[in-house]
Order: structure tokens, then C-alpha cells, then sequence
């Protein structure tokens, strides 16, 4: 039995008034999770116990640094049933490891002529880096169709590819939409071309349970952040045979393993691709929120959140002129977003906040999705472990009154 | 009540002054606050004594966004090129007349960012593309 009460004991965040006498109601964890305090303690005990460099120093604190640091990297590769933690990269977030694999990867196997896949609904970060590779190399980019439901095209999906197909990225589940792809079918049919699979999972690895063998995928990226770990800490799980011949993104300290005046020589995986000092707290923070989830149960925690999502979106219906955008409740991860016709996303963002509900408005750094809906804009409520029926309550009554400031 | 959505910003948001295109004009620019996704394009004709004659705004977006707009076109109609240079950010504030955060102060002036922008002539900025992009 999930509870989430006790689950919400272990937010200190949750507990506060976020303005005088308005409770906070927090529907914003696609943006960013909270953390629990498991998390913040084992920063915390970093820091006061054992911080030092990893890797390098002969000491005590340097031993215990590394320790719990690479402790963290098998705990992250068992959550992610990674088959090794030498194909678990540490990086500052999801768009870190995009970059990451359109630099490496993509510069060294992508030339003129050659295609890569995307969707309508990627998040920037999984646009960008590859709009960047393909100008440089003179490839082309197309992009999957969404339907009018929000779910990506799949009769369109044997005509996108092709055998100029090189890469086919894609995300697990639509930041927007909240639409869970079927990422096994996508990788399956990339290979049948011949492309590598690349799967932006930055709002499916905190909600659903993620198996990297089970997808065979080649690449799959996330960020500890929207996962109740810290900012400035992300994975690239990638096949060990495509890391080993992937020359080094970054150079510097720790990716070596020599350096002469005329040249060096990288270091072996995982360190090849993780040069300088790394996010040492921000990997240790990670690991305690894949053991914080992991605890949960992700299948628990993936429960809740179809619950929830059901509940939000049965109710926001109910609501006059609002537009719900994307498929029901059973296709999608815990987000509900919305456009009210005469009601700017950012006034309701606004007014909500009065009432202590934080949502996100804005684009979603998904412009061209919403370009294709004809919005510039939606509403967001995403909801987590901690997220009660209460708070949806709170959120649709918030909704009502700011439409009725606005004479809707 | 809220303080910030008063009758006027509401009446200005359903009720738009100065809406349109404006042909021909001297100078339009057009800009967006990538934040929320408010765009707003400002358009200007000047007289033969360089007033402004004639401004037109068309755009989308928030409410503070797009009252601003309204308030600013119908302030600076008379106004020579370099009033409209030197327009200050505080008189607009004090049009809107309600207390803004940081992040919608960013609403409220985007109007004005646009309008300078556009006398001064700066060039709008350039999309950076694929070379075969489909």
C-alpha cells in the first residue's frame, strides 16, 4: 500500500506556507522534484564527513569520497538494470548527455547526405544538439508526426525510416503531453535500419521502471533533478562498444591516463567522458534518490501517479472551455496540461500562485510541439509520490477563480 | 480579488488599443520573451517632423503583456524619434499601476524592449539552420 502521507513527511519543502497563511501545493515536478530529506542528509553527511577530490589523493577522506561516489554509479546502473557501471557517465544533466552523444557519437559517424530521426514532441534539448550536428555535417533532420491524441504516428514510422536513417532519438515519455512512448517498438525498428537508438528518458526514469536491457537501446539519458536528486547531476547510460569508440567530449584532468607535451591517452570508461572535478555531492545525492525511489518501488511510485493523473484529469475536464492536451490518463505519465481559450497560461500560472498552486506556463522548452497545436503556450500541473487528491482539488477550485477574474 | 488583475488590465487585454498591422511604416520590430512565449511586434510611422503619426502593436500573449502594449502605443503617439528613445521603463511601470515580481516586470516591458529595438534599428535576429532541414 502506497501512503502517500508518509511518503509527504518526507519532503520538508511541502511544509510551509509560500505565502502568509497559503499553503503550498506543488505541481511542478516535470520541471523539477523536491527532494527528500534522505537526499539532502546524504549531501550533507558528504560534506561534513568526507568531502575531498575523488580519485586522486592517498588520504583517508579522498578514499571515502571515491567510495561513495562510485558506490553512488553501481546503485544509479542497478535502478536503470544498466549491465555494467562502466556505461554509466556522469554529466550535469539529460541535455549535457544529448550533447554529449550529437558531439561524440554524431561528429565522428554522421556525414553529408546521412538522416536522423527526431519527433514533433522532443523537448529542445533533444532538438538542438542534433539541428547543430546536422548543420555542420550537412545531414537532415525529419521528425515523426504527433496525432491529434498527442501520441507519436507510428503507421508514418517505416517511411521516416530509412537506410540514410543514422540516429533515431526520441523521447520515453512527452514533458507536455505526458505521453508514454512505445520505446521498445522505436528502438527495434531504428535497428531494423541500421540507426542507433538514442531515448531522452528525463520524465520517464523518475516515474515509471526503466530497464536499458530490456529497451536495447544505444543511448539513454536523464537528469538527477527531476528525479528527487539534485541539480547539476545527470546519466548517459551508453553500449559499452559504442562508448569504447567514442572519442572524449571534454578534455582534462581524470580522462586521462597520460599526458605527454605531444598528445595523451584517454582513460579507460566510465572516466574517459568525465573530465575535471565532477558534481562529487551531486553523484552521492543521486544515488540516495535512486535508493529513496527504489525503496518506493517504482511500480508503486508509477501507480500513484496513473491514480492521481486519472483523478486531475477527470476533474479538469469538468471545467468550462478548458482544453486538455494530450491522451487519457492510462497513455501518459503524471501531467495534466491544459489551454483555456481567452485565458493566458501565464495569468492562470499567476493567479494560481495567489492561491499557493505552483504550475508551469510557458512552452515547456517545447516550442515547435505547440507551434504545430497553434498555441505559443499551455498550462502545466505535474504531480509526483507526494501529490494528494487534496491538491488537485485545490488546483481545479484555482482554475475557477481565475476564470472568473477574467469574466469566463 | 487580485491586486494585480485590475478592471482596466482586463478591460485592455479584452479590448486592445492601437491593434493591427501598420503599411507602410518607418521601423517594426518584433520580439519574444522566451520565458512564457509573449511576442509582441510594435509598428511606426513618423511625420515630416519626425513625431510618430501613426503605431500599430500586434502580438500574443499574457494579460500584462499585452495591456502594456495598448498603454505604451497610445503614450507615445506625438512623440519625436528621440522621446521615444529616451521612453523611460518607470513611466510604463507607473501605467500598469500594479505591483509586479521580477518575472512579470519582464511581461510589462517587453513592449517597450520591442519599440526601442525597433527606433534604434537594431536588426531582429537571425534563425540559424540546418542546411537541409524537412
Amino acid at each position: 500500500m502506497f501512503d502517500v502521507e508518509k511518503v509527504r513527511k518526507d519532503f520538508p519543502i511541502l511544509h510551509q506556507e509560500v505565502h502568509p497563511g497559503v499553503p503550498l501545493v506543488f505541481l511542478d515536478s516535470a520541471a523539477s522534484s523536491q527532494k527528500p530529506r534522505q537526499v539532502i542528509e546524504a549531501m550533507d553527511v558528504y560534506y561534513q564527513e568526507m568531502h575531498a577530490n575523488v580519485h586522486r589523493g592517498i588520504h583517508e577522506l579522498s578514499e571515502r569520497a571515491t567510495n561513495a561516489y562510485e558506490g553512488a554509479r553501481e546503485r544509479i546502473a542497478r535502478f536503470i538494470n544498466a549491465p555494467d557501471p562502466a556505461t554509466i557517465i556522469y554529466v550535469r544533466n539529460a541535455t549535457e548527455a544529448l550533447n554529449l552523444v550529437a558531439t561524440s557519437w554524431g561528429r565522428t559517424n554522421i556525414t553529408a547526405g546521412d538522416e536522423i530521426l527526431l519527433t514533433e514532441m522532443e523537448h529542445h534539448a533533444n532538438l538542438v544538439p542534433w539541428q547543430m550536428l546536422a548543420r555542420e555535417k550537412g545531414a537532415t533532420i525529419r521528425y515523426l508526426p504527433f496525432t491529434e491524441e498527442g501520441k507519436l504516428d507510428l503507421s508514418q514510422l517505416d517511411s521516416f525510416l530509412t537506410e540514410k536513417t543514422k540516429i533515431f532519438s526520441f523521447t520515453a515519455m512527452s514533458n507536455v503531453f505526458g505521453t508514454i512512448t512505445p520505446a521498445r517498438k522505436l528502438v527495434e525498428a531504428a535497428h531494423r535500419v541500421g540507426a542507433i537508438a538514442v531515448v531522452d528518458a528525463a520524465q520517464s526514469v523518475p516515474h515509471l521502471p526503466v530497464d536499458v536491457q530490456a529497451l536495447d537501446c544505444d543511448f539513454l539519458v536523464f537528469s538527477g533533478h527531476k528525479m528527487c536528486g539534485p541539480t547539476g547531476i545527470g546519466i548517459l547510460y551508453g553500449r559499452r562498444e559504442l562508448l569504447e569508440e567514442m572519442p572524449p567530449y571534454m578534455g582534462g584532468g581524470d580522462m586521462i591516463r597520460r599526458v605527454t607535451l605531444e598528445g595523451f591517452t584517454p582513460n579507460e570508461l566510465p572516466w574517459k567522458f568525465e573530465a575535471g572535478t565532477p558534481a562529487i555531492a551531486g553523484a552521492i545525492g543521486l544515488g540516495a534518490a535512486v535508493d529513496y525511489l527504489s525503496a518506493l518501488g517504482m511500480e508503486n511510485v508509477h501507480r500513484h501517479e496513473q491514480f492521481i493523473t486519472n483523478y486531475a484529469l477527470e476533474a479538469l475536464s469538468e471545467v468550462n472551455g478548458l482544453r486538455l492536451l494530450g491522451p487519457p490518463a492510462a497513455q501518459k505519465g503524471g501531467v495534466a496540461s491544459f489551454v483555456i481559450p481567452g485565458l493566458h497560461p501565464h495569468d492562470i500560472a499567476q493567479l494560481l500562485d495567489e492561491d499557493g498552486v505552483a504550475i508551469r506556463a510557458g512552452h515547456h522548452c517545447a516550442m515547435p510541439l505547440h507551434q504545430k497545436l497553434g498555441i505559443s503556450a499551455s498550462a502545466r500541473a505535474s504531480f509526483y509520490v507526494h501529490t494528494t487528491t487534496d491538491e488537485v482539488d485545490k488546483l481545479v477550485a484555482s482554475v475557477e477563480r481565475a476564470k472568473k477574474i477574467f469574466r469566463l | 480579488m487580485s491586486d494585480l488583475y485590475r478592471e482596466q488590465i482586463i478591460d485592455l487585454y479584452e479590448h486592445p488599443l492601437n491593434y493591427g498591422e501598420l503599411d507602410p511604416h518607418d521601423f517594426s520590430y518584433e520580439e519574444d520573451n522566451p520565458l512564457c512565449g509573449d511576442v509582441i511586434r510594435i509598428s511606426v510611422r513618423l511625420d515630416d517632423e519626425g513625431r510618430v503619426a501613426g503605431v500599430r502593436w500586434e502580438g500574443e500573449g499574457c494579460a500584462i503583456s499585452q495591456a502594456s502594449a495598448s498603454l505604451l502605443t497610445e503614450e507615445i503617439k506625438g512623440m519625436t524619434l528621440e522621446e521615444v528613445k529616451a521612453f523611460p521603463k518607470e513611466t510604463l511601470l507607473d501605467l500598469i499601476g500594479v505591483p509586479l515580481s521580477m518575472a512579470r516586470v519582464k511581461c510589462a516591458l517587453l513592449s517597450l524592449k520591442v519599440l526601442k529595438a525597433g527606433a534604434y534599428g537594431i536588426p531582429e535576429p537571425e534563425e540559424i539552420r540546418g542546411e537541409d532541414q524537412q
